[in-house]
Protein backbone atom coordinates (compact mmCIF):
# COMPACT_ATOMS: atom_id res chain seq x y z
CA UNK A 1 0.00 0.00 0.00
CA UNK A 2 1.41 3.37 -0.97
CA UNK A 3 2.22 6.04 1.59
CA UNK A 4 -0.49 8.33 0.30
CA UNK A 5 -3.40 5.87 0.45
CA UNK A 6 -5.05 7.96 3.19
CA UNK A 7 -5.64 10.67 0.64
CA UNK A 8 -8.19 8.50 -1.14
CA UNK A 9 -10.91 8.76 1.54
CA UNK A 10 -10.30 12.50 2.00
CA UNK A 11 -10.58 13.06 -1.76
CA UNK A 12 -13.76 10.99 -1.80
CA UNK A 13 -15.32 13.11 0.94
CA UNK A 14 -14.35 16.34 -0.84
CA UNK A 15 -15.84 15.11 -4.10
CA UNK A 16 -19.00 13.96 -2.35
CA UNK A 17 -19.42 17.39 -0.72
CA UNK A 18 -18.86 19.14 -4.02
CA UNK A 19 -21.33 16.96 -5.88
CA UNK A 20 -23.87 16.83 -3.07
CA UNK A 21 -26.23 19.41 -4.65
CA UNK A 22 -26.48 17.15 -7.68
CA UNK A 23 -27.27 14.14 -5.54
CA UNK A 24 -29.95 16.22 -3.88
CA UNK A 25 -31.44 17.06 -7.27
CA UNK A 26 -31.59 13.33 -8.11
CA UNK A 27 -33.04 12.54 -4.70
CA UNK A 28 -35.88 15.06 -5.01
CA UNK A 29 -36.61 13.99 -8.59
CA UNK A 30 -37.36 10.43 -7.37
CA UNK A 31 -39.35 11.39 -4.26
CA UNK A 32 -43.16 11.44 -4.15
CA UNK A 33 -44.69 14.88 -4.16
CA UNK A 34 -46.07 14.71 -0.62
CA UNK A 35 -42.73 13.56 0.83
CA UNK A 36 -40.44 16.09 -0.87
CA UNK A 37 -40.76 18.60 1.94
CA UNK A 38 -39.80 15.88 4.44
CA UNK A 39 -36.23 16.10 3.22
CA UNK A 40 -35.22 12.43 3.51
CA UNK A 41 -31.59 11.79 2.61
CA UNK A 42 -32.64 9.10 0.13
CA UNK A 43 -35.78 8.77 -2.00
CA UNK A 44 -37.61 6.54 0.51
CA UNK A 45 -40.98 7.37 -1.01
CA UNK A 46 -39.73 6.35 -4.43
CA UNK A 47 -41.57 7.31 -7.62
CA UNK A 48 -41.04 7.73 -11.36
CA UNK A 49 -44.03 10.07 -11.60
CA UNK A 50 -41.99 13.23 -12.05
CA UNK A 51 -40.19 11.69 -15.00
CA UNK A 52 -43.53 10.77 -16.53
CA UNK A 53 -44.41 14.46 -16.33
CA UNK A 54 -41.10 15.35 -17.97
CA UNK A 55 -41.73 13.00 -20.87
CA UNK A 56 -45.26 14.33 -21.25
CA UNK A 57 -44.39 18.04 -21.11
CA UNK A 58 -40.73 18.53 -21.92
CA UNK A 59 -39.97 16.39 -24.98
CA UNK A 60 -40.53 19.21 -27.49
CA UNK A 61 -38.17 21.48 -25.55
CA UNK A 62 -35.54 18.75 -25.44
CA UNK A 63 -35.88 18.29 -29.20
CA UNK A 64 -35.52 22.03 -29.73
CA UNK A 65 -32.40 22.11 -27.57
CA UNK A 66 -30.91 19.28 -29.58
CA UNK A 67 -31.55 21.10 -32.87
CA UNK A 68 -30.13 24.33 -31.48
CA UNK A 69 -27.07 22.53 -30.10
CA UNK A 70 -26.29 20.75 -33.37
CA UNK A 71 -27.00 23.90 -35.40
CA UNK A 72 -24.64 25.91 -33.21
CA UNK A 73 -21.89 23.31 -33.60
CA UNK A 74 -22.20 23.27 -37.40
CA UNK A 75 -22.28 27.06 -37.71
CA UNK A 76 -19.42 27.55 -35.27
CA UNK A 77 -17.14 25.06 -37.02
CA UNK A 78 -18.05 26.31 -40.50
CA UNK A 79 -16.91 29.80 -39.56
CA UNK A 80 -14.07 28.95 -37.20
CA UNK A 81 -12.21 26.10 -38.89
CA UNK A 82 -11.28 27.78 -42.23
CA UNK A 83 -10.45 31.07 -40.52
CA UNK A 84 -8.26 29.27 -37.99
CA UNK A 85 -6.34 27.54 -40.79
CA UNK A 86 -5.62 30.89 -42.41
CA UNK A 87 -4.70 32.59 -39.13
CA UNK A 88 -2.39 29.72 -38.19
CA UNK A 89 -0.52 29.21 -41.41
CA UNK A 90 -0.99 32.06 -43.87
CA UNK A 91 -0.22 35.75 -43.90
CA UNK A 92 -3.60 37.24 -43.04
CA UNK A 93 -3.84 41.01 -43.37
CA UNK A 94 -4.90 42.30 -39.96
CA UNK A 95 -4.41 38.85 -38.43
CA UNK A 96 -3.09 40.26 -35.17
CA UNK A 97 -6.05 42.57 -34.86
CA UNK A 98 -8.46 39.68 -35.45
CA UNK A 99 -6.74 37.74 -32.67
CA UNK A 100 -7.11 40.71 -30.33
CA UNK A 101 -10.75 41.23 -31.30
CA UNK A 102 -11.53 37.59 -30.50
CA UNK A 103 -10.11 37.88 -26.98
CA UNK A 104 -12.06 41.08 -26.37
CA UNK A 105 -15.21 39.51 -27.81
CA UNK A 106 -15.15 36.88 -25.08
CA UNK A 107 -15.35 39.61 -22.46
CA UNK A 108 -18.52 41.22 -23.74
CA UNK A 109 -21.34 40.66 -21.22
CA UNK A 110 -24.15 38.50 -22.57
CA UNK A 111 -26.71 41.11 -21.44
CA UNK A 112 -25.17 43.65 -23.78
CA UNK A 113 -25.19 41.17 -26.65
CA UNK A 114 -28.78 40.16 -26.01
CA UNK A 115 -29.97 43.78 -25.93
CA UNK A 116 -28.20 44.62 -29.19
CA UNK A 117 -29.34 41.42 -30.88
CA UNK A 118 -32.91 41.91 -29.64
CA UNK A 119 -33.14 45.25 -31.35
CA UNK A 120 -31.59 43.90 -34.57
CA UNK A 121 -33.72 40.73 -34.58
CA UNK A 122 -36.80 42.86 -34.00
CA UNK A 123 -36.08 44.68 -37.27
CA UNK A 124 -35.12 41.68 -39.40
CA UNK A 125 -37.71 39.27 -37.99
CA UNK A 126 -35.40 36.79 -36.29
CA UNK A 127 -37.06 37.04 -32.86
CA UNK A 128 -38.54 33.76 -31.59
CA UNK A 129 -36.94 31.73 -34.38
CA UNK A 130 -34.51 28.82 -34.24
CA UNK A 131 -31.99 30.35 -36.69
CA UNK A 132 -32.00 33.50 -34.57
CA UNK A 133 -31.19 31.57 -31.42
CA UNK A 134 -28.55 29.42 -33.18
CA UNK A 135 -26.82 32.56 -34.46
CA UNK A 136 -26.92 34.13 -31.00
CA UNK A 137 -25.66 30.99 -29.26
CA UNK A 138 -22.82 30.68 -31.74
CA UNK A 139 -21.46 34.05 -30.55
CA UNK A 140 -20.48 32.35 -27.29
CA UNK A 141 -18.55 29.61 -29.10
CA UNK A 142 -16.98 31.17 -32.22
CA UNK A 143 -14.21 33.23 -30.53
CA UNK A 144 -13.28 30.29 -28.31
CA UNK A 145 -13.25 27.87 -31.24
CA UNK A 146 -11.09 30.12 -33.42
CA UNK A 147 -8.52 30.65 -30.66
CA UNK A 148 -8.41 26.96 -29.81
CA UNK A 149 -8.19 25.76 -33.42
CA UNK A 150 -5.64 28.40 -34.43
CA UNK A 151 -3.42 27.36 -31.56
CA UNK A 152 -3.70 23.74 -32.57
CA UNK A 153 -3.24 24.28 -36.30
CA UNK A 154 -0.18 26.46 -35.71
CA UNK A 155 1.43 23.32 -34.33
CA UNK A 156 0.96 21.31 -37.54
CA UNK A 157 4.43 20.74 -39.07
CA UNK A 158 5.09 23.14 -41.94
CA UNK A 159 6.61 20.31 -44.00
CA UNK A 160 3.25 18.58 -44.10
CA UNK A 161 1.53 21.59 -45.66
CA UNK A 162 4.43 22.31 -48.00
CA UNK A 163 4.47 18.73 -49.22
CA UNK A 164 0.82 19.05 -50.17
CA UNK A 165 1.49 22.28 -52.03
CA UNK A 166 4.38 20.77 -53.96
CA UNK A 167 2.02 17.99 -54.97
CA UNK A 168 -0.14 20.72 -56.44
CA UNK A 169 -2.93 20.70 -53.86
CA UNK A 170 -4.92 23.93 -53.60
CA UNK A 171 -5.26 25.69 -50.24
CA UNK A 172 -8.78 24.38 -49.92
CA UNK A 173 -7.60 20.86 -50.63
CA UNK A 174 -4.77 21.13 -48.14
CA UNK A 175 -7.27 22.36 -45.59
CA UNK A 176 -9.77 19.59 -46.24
CA UNK A 177 -7.50 16.58 -46.68
CA UNK A 178 -4.66 17.41 -44.30
CA UNK A 179 -5.46 20.14 -41.80
CA UNK A 180 -8.95 19.01 -40.84
CA UNK A 181 -8.12 15.34 -40.22
CA UNK A 182 -4.96 16.23 -38.28
CA UNK A 183 -6.89 18.71 -36.13
CA UNK A 184 -9.53 16.16 -35.20
CA UNK A 185 -9.04 16.45 -31.43
CA UNK A 186 -9.20 20.22 -31.31
CA UNK A 187 -12.28 20.15 -33.53
CA UNK A 188 -14.01 17.69 -31.21
CA UNK A 189 -13.20 19.88 -28.20
CA UNK A 190 -14.58 22.99 -29.94
CA UNK A 191 -17.71 21.17 -31.05
CA UNK A 192 -18.29 19.76 -27.60
CA UNK A 193 -18.17 23.15 -25.92
CA UNK A 194 -20.24 24.83 -28.61
CA UNK A 195 -22.90 22.19 -27.99
CA UNK A 196 -22.78 22.44 -24.20
CA UNK A 197 -22.95 26.24 -24.20
CA UNK A 198 -25.86 26.30 -26.62
CA UNK A 199 -27.62 23.60 -24.60
CA UNK A 200 -27.10 25.54 -21.36
CA UNK A 201 -27.89 29.02 -22.65
CA UNK A 202 -30.36 30.94 -20.56
CA UNK A 203 -29.92 34.64 -21.37
CA UNK A 204 -30.37 34.47 -25.15
CA UNK A 205 -33.26 32.02 -24.93
CA UNK A 206 -35.08 34.12 -22.34
CA UNK A 207 -34.70 37.38 -24.29
CA UNK A 208 -34.57 36.50 -28.00
CA UNK A 209 -36.92 33.53 -27.91
CA UNK A 210 -39.42 34.53 -25.23
CA UNK A 211 -42.54 33.91 -27.30
CA UNK A 212 -41.12 30.90 -29.13
CA UNK A 213 -43.73 28.45 -27.78
CA UNK A 214 -42.54 24.88 -28.09
CA UNK A 215 -39.61 26.06 -30.20
CA UNK A 216 -37.88 27.06 -26.99
CA UNK A 217 -34.97 25.17 -25.46
CA UNK A 218 -35.11 22.99 -22.35
CA UNK A 219 -33.65 25.75 -20.16
CA UNK A 220 -36.93 27.60 -20.77
CA UNK A 221 -38.83 24.43 -19.95
CA UNK A 222 -37.25 24.52 -16.49
CA UNK A 223 -37.69 28.28 -16.23
CA UNK A 224 -41.44 27.82 -16.76
CA UNK A 225 -41.59 25.91 -13.48
CA UNK A 226 -39.81 28.71 -11.62
CA UNK A 227 -42.28 31.26 -12.88
CA UNK A 228 -45.28 29.15 -11.90
CA UNK A 229 -47.48 30.22 -8.98
CA UNK A 230 -47.10 26.91 -7.22
CA UNK A 231 -43.55 25.69 -7.70
CA UNK A 232 -43.57 21.98 -8.52
CA UNK A 233 -40.18 20.84 -7.25
CA UNK A 234 -40.49 17.18 -8.31
CA UNK A 235 -41.00 17.71 -12.05
CA UNK A 236 -38.61 20.65 -11.93
CA UNK A 237 -35.79 18.54 -10.50
CA UNK A 238 -36.61 15.66 -12.87
CA UNK A 239 -36.34 18.06 -15.82
CA UNK A 240 -33.07 19.36 -14.40
CA UNK A 241 -31.74 15.81 -14.25
CA UNK A 242 -32.75 15.16 -17.85
CA UNK A 243 -31.20 18.47 -18.93
CA UNK A 244 -27.94 17.41 -17.29
CA UNK A 245 -27.64 14.22 -19.31
CA UNK A 246 -25.63 15.66 -22.25
CA UNK A 247 -23.01 17.11 -19.92
CA UNK A 248 -22.80 13.86 -17.98
CA UNK A 249 -22.51 11.74 -21.12
CA UNK A 250 -19.86 13.98 -22.61
CA UNK A 251 -17.88 13.96 -19.39
CA UNK A 252 -17.84 10.18 -19.39
CA UNK A 253 -17.14 9.52 -23.08
CA UNK A 254 -15.00 12.56 -23.83
CA UNK A 255 -13.33 13.56 -20.60
CA UNK A 256 -9.97 14.19 -22.20
CA UNK A 257 -11.50 16.68 -24.65
CA UNK A 258 -13.41 18.38 -21.87
CA UNK A 259 -10.30 18.81 -19.74
CA UNK A 260 -8.42 20.12 -22.77
CA UNK A 261 -11.13 22.66 -23.44
CA UNK A 262 -11.35 23.86 -19.86
CA UNK A 263 -7.62 24.49 -19.69
CA UNK A 264 -7.50 26.14 -23.09
CA UNK A 265 -10.61 28.15 -22.37
CA UNK A 266 -9.23 29.22 -19.05
CA UNK A 267 -5.82 30.32 -20.14
CA UNK A 268 -7.04 31.33 -23.57
CA UNK A 269 -5.37 34.38 -24.93
CA UNK B 1 -2.28 21.23 -22.35
CA UNK B 2 0.33 23.76 -21.30
CA UNK B 3 1.92 23.61 -24.71
CA UNK B 4 -1.44 24.14 -26.28
CA UNK B 5 -2.18 27.22 -24.24
CA UNK B 6 1.16 28.86 -24.78
CA UNK B 7 0.70 28.25 -28.45
CA UNK B 8 -2.71 29.91 -28.33
CA UNK B 9 -0.95 33.03 -27.24
CA UNK B 10 1.53 32.95 -30.05
CA UNK B 11 -0.93 31.86 -32.69
CA UNK B 12 -2.31 35.13 -34.03
CA UNK B 13 1.19 36.52 -34.42
CA UNK B 14 2.63 33.46 -36.14
CA UNK B 15 4.92 34.65 -38.93
CA UNK B 16 3.90 34.01 -42.49
CA UNK B 17 4.85 30.58 -43.79
CA UNK B 18 7.64 30.36 -46.27
CA UNK B 19 5.47 29.58 -49.25
CA UNK B 20 7.16 29.44 -52.62
CA UNK B 21 7.65 32.98 -53.90
CA UNK B 22 5.60 32.83 -57.13
CA UNK B 23 2.59 31.63 -55.13
CA UNK B 24 2.62 34.60 -52.73
CA UNK B 25 -0.09 36.66 -54.36
CA UNK B 26 -2.34 33.62 -54.58
CA UNK B 27 -1.68 32.76 -50.96
CA UNK B 28 -2.63 36.27 -49.95
CA UNK B 29 -6.05 36.06 -51.59
CA UNK B 30 -6.57 32.55 -50.30
CA UNK B 31 -5.91 33.74 -46.75
CA UNK B 32 -8.48 36.50 -47.17
CA UNK B 33 -11.02 34.06 -48.56
CA UNK B 34 -10.56 31.74 -45.58
CA UNK B 35 -10.90 34.53 -43.05
CA UNK B 36 -13.65 36.61 -44.64
CA UNK B 37 -16.59 34.62 -43.18
CA UNK B 38 -15.17 35.15 -39.69
CA UNK B 39 -14.64 38.86 -40.26
CA UNK B 40 -18.16 39.32 -41.59
CA UNK B 41 -19.49 37.28 -38.70
CA UNK B 42 -17.64 39.40 -36.13
CA UNK B 43 -18.91 42.59 -37.74
CA UNK B 44 -22.52 41.40 -37.96
CA UNK B 45 -22.82 39.53 -34.68
CA UNK B 46 -20.43 41.39 -32.42
CA UNK B 47 -19.75 44.89 -33.69
CA UNK B 48 -23.28 45.57 -34.87
CA UNK B 49 -25.04 44.51 -31.63
CA UNK B 50 -22.53 46.57 -29.63
CA UNK B 51 -23.22 49.63 -31.76
CA UNK B 52 -26.94 48.95 -31.48
CA UNK B 53 -26.66 48.70 -27.71
CA UNK B 54 -24.84 52.04 -27.60
CA UNK B 55 -27.41 53.64 -29.89
CA UNK B 56 -30.24 52.50 -27.66
CA UNK B 57 -28.58 54.06 -24.64
CA UNK B 58 -28.43 57.42 -26.43
CA UNK B 59 -32.08 57.41 -27.55
CA UNK B 60 -35.16 57.25 -25.39
CA UNK B 61 -36.59 53.86 -26.24
CA UNK B 62 -39.66 52.44 -24.60
CA UNK B 63 -42.08 49.76 -25.72
CA UNK B 64 -43.86 52.14 -28.08
CA UNK B 65 -40.89 53.82 -29.73
CA UNK B 66 -39.13 50.48 -29.93
CA UNK B 67 -41.77 49.26 -32.35
CA UNK B 68 -42.49 52.52 -34.16
CA UNK B 69 -38.80 53.38 -34.42
CA UNK B 70 -39.25 57.05 -33.54
CA UNK B 71 -37.15 57.12 -30.38
CA UNK B 72 -35.76 60.64 -29.87
CA UNK B 73 -32.01 61.24 -29.44
CA UNK B 74 -31.32 62.40 -25.89
CA UNK B 75 -27.53 62.41 -25.70
CA UNK B 76 -26.20 61.32 -22.31
CA UNK B 77 -29.47 61.97 -20.50
CA UNK B 78 -30.11 58.26 -19.86
CA UNK B 79 -26.64 57.82 -18.40
CA UNK B 80 -27.26 60.83 -16.14
CA UNK B 81 -30.52 59.25 -15.01
CA UNK B 82 -28.83 55.91 -14.36
CA UNK B 83 -26.07 57.50 -12.27
CA UNK B 84 -28.67 59.51 -10.37
CA UNK B 85 -30.81 56.42 -9.70
CA UNK B 86 -31.21 56.08 -5.91
CA UNK B 87 -30.06 52.47 -6.09
CA UNK B 88 -27.09 52.99 -8.44
CA UNK B 89 -24.25 53.13 -5.93
CA UNK B 90 -25.85 50.42 -3.80
CA UNK B 91 -25.90 48.16 -6.84
CA UNK B 92 -22.30 49.01 -7.73
CA UNK B 93 -21.32 48.12 -4.17
CA UNK B 94 -23.26 44.84 -4.29
CA UNK B 95 -21.62 43.99 -7.60
CA UNK B 96 -18.22 44.64 -6.02
CA UNK B 97 -18.98 42.48 -2.98
CA UNK B 98 -20.42 39.66 -5.10
CA UNK B 99 -17.35 39.67 -7.34
CA UNK B 100 -14.75 40.01 -4.59
CA UNK B 101 -16.28 37.36 -2.32
CA UNK B 102 -16.81 34.93 -5.21
CA UNK B 103 -13.25 35.32 -6.47
CA UNK B 104 -11.62 35.03 -3.05
CA UNK B 105 -13.39 31.82 -2.07
CA UNK B 106 -13.28 30.21 -5.51
CA UNK B 107 -9.56 30.78 -5.58
CA UNK B 108 -8.84 29.62 -2.03
CA UNK B 109 -10.96 26.49 -2.28
CA UNK B 110 -9.77 25.76 -5.83
CA UNK B 111 -6.14 26.13 -4.76
CA UNK B 112 -6.57 23.91 -1.70
CA UNK B 113 -8.09 21.13 -3.78
CA UNK B 114 -5.55 21.58 -6.58
CA UNK B 115 -2.63 21.28 -4.15
CA UNK B 116 -4.23 18.26 -2.51
CA UNK B 117 -4.64 16.48 -5.83
CA UNK B 118 -1.29 17.62 -7.16
CA UNK B 119 0.92 16.37 -4.34
CA UNK B 120 -1.24 13.28 -4.25
CA UNK B 121 -0.22 10.40 -6.41
CA UNK B 122 -3.13 8.40 -5.01
CA UNK B 123 -5.23 6.02 -6.99
CA UNK B 124 -8.49 7.99 -7.13
CA UNK B 125 -6.81 11.32 -8.00
CA UNK B 126 -7.53 11.32 -11.73
CA UNK B 127 -11.18 10.12 -11.75
CA UNK B 128 -12.17 12.35 -8.82
CA UNK B 129 -10.53 15.38 -10.40
CA UNK B 130 -12.70 14.68 -13.44
CA UNK B 131 -15.80 14.56 -11.25
CA UNK B 132 -15.02 18.02 -9.94
CA UNK B 133 -15.69 19.39 -13.42
CA UNK B 134 -19.34 18.36 -13.38
CA UNK B 135 -20.79 21.54 -11.81
CA UNK B 136 -18.99 23.60 -14.42
CA UNK B 137 -20.51 21.68 -17.33
CA UNK B 138 -24.14 21.59 -16.20
CA UNK B 139 -26.59 24.22 -17.37
CA UNK B 140 -26.61 26.99 -14.76
CA UNK B 141 -30.38 26.78 -14.55
CA UNK B 142 -29.98 23.22 -13.22
CA UNK B 143 -27.58 24.25 -10.47
CA UNK B 144 -29.54 27.42 -9.76
CA UNK B 145 -32.85 25.66 -9.16
CA UNK B 146 -31.15 23.00 -7.04
CA UNK B 147 -29.53 25.63 -4.81
CA UNK B 148 -32.82 27.49 -4.63
CA UNK B 149 -34.49 24.37 -3.29
CA UNK B 150 -31.68 23.60 -0.84
CA UNK B 151 -32.06 27.17 0.46
CA UNK B 152 -35.81 26.92 0.87
CA UNK B 153 -36.54 28.43 4.31
CA UNK B 154 -38.81 25.73 5.77
CA UNK B 155 -38.07 22.55 3.80
CA UNK B 156 -34.60 23.21 2.44
CA UNK B 157 -31.68 20.99 3.26
CA UNK B 158 -29.40 23.78 4.53
CA UNK B 159 -31.86 24.77 7.24
CA UNK B 160 -32.48 21.14 8.25
CA UNK B 161 -28.72 20.78 8.60
CA UNK B 162 -28.45 23.93 10.72
CA UNK B 163 -31.39 22.65 12.75
CA UNK B 164 -29.31 19.62 13.79
CA UNK B 165 -27.14 22.03 15.75
CA UNK B 166 -30.14 23.85 17.13
CA UNK B 167 -29.61 26.88 14.91
CA UNK B 168 -32.56 28.97 13.79
CA UNK B 169 -33.61 28.67 10.15
CA UNK B 170 -32.02 31.21 7.84
CA UNK B 171 -34.10 33.07 5.24
CA UNK B 172 -31.46 32.51 2.62
CA UNK B 173 -33.20 34.18 -0.28
CA UNK B 174 -34.75 37.07 1.63
CA UNK B 175 -33.75 40.61 0.63
CA UNK B 176 -31.02 40.92 3.26
CA UNK B 177 -29.41 37.50 2.81
CA UNK B 178 -29.80 37.20 -0.96
CA UNK B 179 -26.31 38.48 -1.77
CA UNK B 180 -24.65 35.93 0.53
CA UNK B 181 -26.76 33.10 -0.86
CA UNK B 182 -26.13 33.79 -4.53
CA UNK B 183 -22.42 34.24 -3.75
CA UNK B 184 -22.36 30.78 -2.13
CA UNK B 185 -23.89 29.20 -5.23
CA UNK B 186 -21.57 31.15 -7.50
CA UNK B 187 -18.50 30.09 -5.53
CA UNK B 188 -19.59 26.49 -5.96
CA UNK B 189 -19.94 27.06 -9.71
CA UNK B 190 -16.49 28.64 -9.99
CA UNK B 191 -14.44 26.08 -8.08
CA UNK B 192 -13.92 23.71 -11.07
CA UNK B 193 -12.61 26.55 -13.24
CA UNK B 194 -10.08 27.61 -10.58
CA UNK B 195 -9.15 24.01 -9.81
CA UNK B 196 -8.33 23.21 -13.43
CA UNK B 197 -6.19 26.26 -14.15
CA UNK B 198 -4.37 26.16 -10.83
CA UNK B 199 -3.76 22.44 -11.21
CA UNK B 200 -2.20 22.95 -14.63
CA UNK B 201 -0.19 25.81 -13.11
CA UNK B 202 1.08 23.49 -10.38
CA UNK B 203 2.16 20.96 -12.97
CA UNK B 204 4.37 23.64 -14.50
CA UNK B 205 6.47 23.97 -11.34
CA UNK B 206 9.71 21.95 -11.70
CA UNK B 207 9.79 18.93 -9.37
CA UNK B 208 13.49 19.52 -8.66
CA UNK B 209 12.59 22.60 -6.63
CA UNK B 210 10.60 20.48 -4.19
CA UNK B 211 13.25 17.77 -4.10
CA UNK B 212 15.97 20.28 -3.32
CA UNK B 213 13.80 21.90 -0.67
CA UNK B 214 13.01 18.65 1.11
CA UNK B 215 16.71 17.70 1.09
CA UNK B 216 17.31 21.01 2.84
CA UNK B 217 14.74 19.91 5.40
CA UNK B 218 11.87 22.21 4.38
CA UNK B 219 8.48 21.04 5.67
CA UNK B 220 5.57 20.70 3.20
CA UNK B 221 4.10 23.84 4.76
CA UNK B 222 7.30 25.81 4.12
CA UNK B 223 7.49 24.40 0.60
CA UNK B 224 3.99 25.67 -0.07
CA UNK B 225 4.78 29.22 1.04
CA UNK B 226 8.31 29.43 -0.37
CA UNK B 227 7.91 27.51 -3.64
CA UNK B 228 4.31 26.84 -4.65
CA UNK B 229 2.79 30.26 -4.00
CA UNK B 230 5.63 32.36 -5.51
CA UNK B 231 5.89 30.09 -8.56
CA UNK B 232 2.14 30.21 -9.00
CA UNK B 233 1.92 34.00 -8.91
CA UNK B 234 1.57 34.57 -12.68
CA UNK B 235 -1.13 31.89 -12.96
CA UNK B 236 -2.88 33.37 -9.94
CA UNK B 237 -2.96 36.80 -11.52
CA UNK B 238 -4.39 35.43 -14.77
CA UNK B 239 -6.96 33.29 -12.93
CA UNK B 240 -8.21 36.16 -10.82
CA UNK B 241 -8.36 38.69 -13.65
CA UNK B 242 -10.21 36.31 -15.94
CA UNK B 243 -12.50 35.30 -13.08
CA UNK B 244 -13.15 38.98 -12.44
CA UNK B 245 -14.22 39.61 -16.03
CA UNK B 246 -16.48 36.54 -15.96
CA UNK B 247 -18.00 37.26 -12.54
CA UNK B 248 -18.84 40.88 -13.35
CA UNK B 249 -21.19 39.75 -16.10
CA UNK B 250 -22.89 36.88 -14.29
CA UNK B 251 -26.67 36.99 -14.69
CA UNK B 252 -28.12 33.50 -14.79
CA UNK B 253 -27.25 32.04 -11.38
CA UNK B 254 -28.47 35.19 -9.59
CA UNK B 255 -31.55 35.64 -11.72
CA UNK B 256 -32.66 32.03 -11.36
CA UNK B 257 -32.29 32.08 -7.58
CA UNK B 258 -33.60 35.54 -6.66
CA UNK B 259 -34.43 37.50 -9.85
CA UNK B 260 -31.98 40.07 -8.57
CA UNK B 261 -34.18 41.04 -5.64
CA UNK B 262 -32.85 42.63 -2.47
CA UNK B 263 -29.12 42.71 -1.98
CA UNK B 264 -28.49 40.28 -4.84
CA UNK B 265 -29.03 42.95 -7.50
CA UNK B 266 -25.85 43.52 -9.53
CA UNK B 267 -25.22 45.72 -12.56
CA UNK B 268 -25.67 42.69 -14.82
CA UNK B 269 -28.99 41.53 -13.31
CA UNK B 270 -30.22 45.12 -13.18
CA UNK B 271 -29.60 45.52 -16.92
CA UNK B 272 -31.13 42.11 -17.64
CA UNK B 273 -34.20 42.78 -15.49
CA UNK B 274 -34.90 46.09 -17.24
CA UNK B 275 -34.45 44.46 -20.65
CA UNK B 276 -37.16 41.87 -19.95
CA UNK B 277 -39.31 43.99 -17.64
CA UNK B 278 -39.13 41.59 -14.71
CA UNK B 279 -37.67 41.59 -11.22
CA UNK B 280 -37.07 44.94 -9.56
CA UNK B 281 -37.98 46.86 -12.71
CA UNK B 282 -41.36 45.40 -13.67
CA UNK B 283 -41.39 47.55 -16.81
CA UNK B 284 -39.26 47.13 -19.92
CA UNK B 285 -36.67 49.93 -20.08
CA UNK B 286 -34.48 49.25 -23.11
CA UNK B 287 -32.53 52.50 -22.95
CA UNK B 288 -31.70 52.27 -19.26
CA UNK B 289 -30.79 48.59 -19.67
CA UNK B 290 -28.45 49.47 -22.55
CA UNK B 291 -26.84 52.27 -20.54
CA UNK B 292 -26.18 49.97 -17.57
CA UNK B 293 -24.95 47.34 -20.04
CA UNK B 294 -22.50 49.82 -21.54
CA UNK B 295 -21.17 50.71 -18.07
CA UNK B 296 -20.75 47.01 -17.36
CA UNK B 297 -19.03 46.49 -20.70
CA UNK B 298 -16.55 49.28 -19.99
CA UNK B 299 -15.74 47.81 -16.58
CA UNK B 300 -15.26 44.32 -18.06
CA UNK B 301 -13.05 45.66 -20.86
CA UNK B 302 -10.92 47.69 -18.44
CA UNK B 303 -10.08 44.59 -16.43
CA UNK B 304 -9.89 42.58 -19.64
CA UNK B 305 -7.15 44.83 -21.01
CA UNK B 306 -5.20 44.47 -17.76
CA UNK B 307 -5.59 40.72 -18.20
CA UNK B 308 -4.26 40.84 -21.77
CA UNK B 309 -1.32 42.98 -20.65
CA UNK B 310 -0.56 40.55 -17.81
CA UNK B 311 -0.74 37.61 -20.19
CA UNK B 312 1.63 39.31 -22.65
CA UNK B 313 4.08 40.14 -19.90
CA UNK B 314 4.06 36.57 -18.70
CA UNK B 315 5.11 35.31 -22.12
CA UNK B 316 8.13 37.57 -22.37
Amino acid sequence: MSRTWWKNPIALVMTALMLFPLYWMLNVSFTKRESIRGGDLAPVDFTFDHYAVVFRDQLPYLGTSLVIGVGTVVLTLAIAAPASFALASMAVPGGRFIGFALIVAQMVPAVVMSLGLYSIYNTVGLLDTLPGLILADSTIAVPFAVLLLTAFMAGIPRELLQAAQIDGASHWRTFRSIVLPVSRNAIITSALFAFLWAWSDFIFASTLNREGGLLRPITMGIYNYIGAQNQEWGPMMATAVVASIPAAVLLVVAQKYVAAGVTAGAVKN
Amino acid sequence: MTTLTTRTAAAPTTPAPETAKPKRRGAHWAAIAFVIPLVLYLLLFYAYPLVQNLTMSLHRFDRGTFISGGAPFVGLEIYRAVFAHPQFWTIVWQTTVFTAVSLAFQYLIGLTIAVFFHRGGFRLAAPLRGMFLVPWLLPVIVSGTTWQWMMNPDAGLLNSFLGLFGADPVWWLSADNALMSVAIANIWLGIPFNLVILYSGLQGIPKELYEAASMDGATPWQQFWRITLPMLRPVTLITLLLGLVYTLKVVDIIWIMTMGTGTSQTLATWAYGMSVGKGASGVIRYSEASAVGTILLLAALAFGLIYIAAQRKQEH
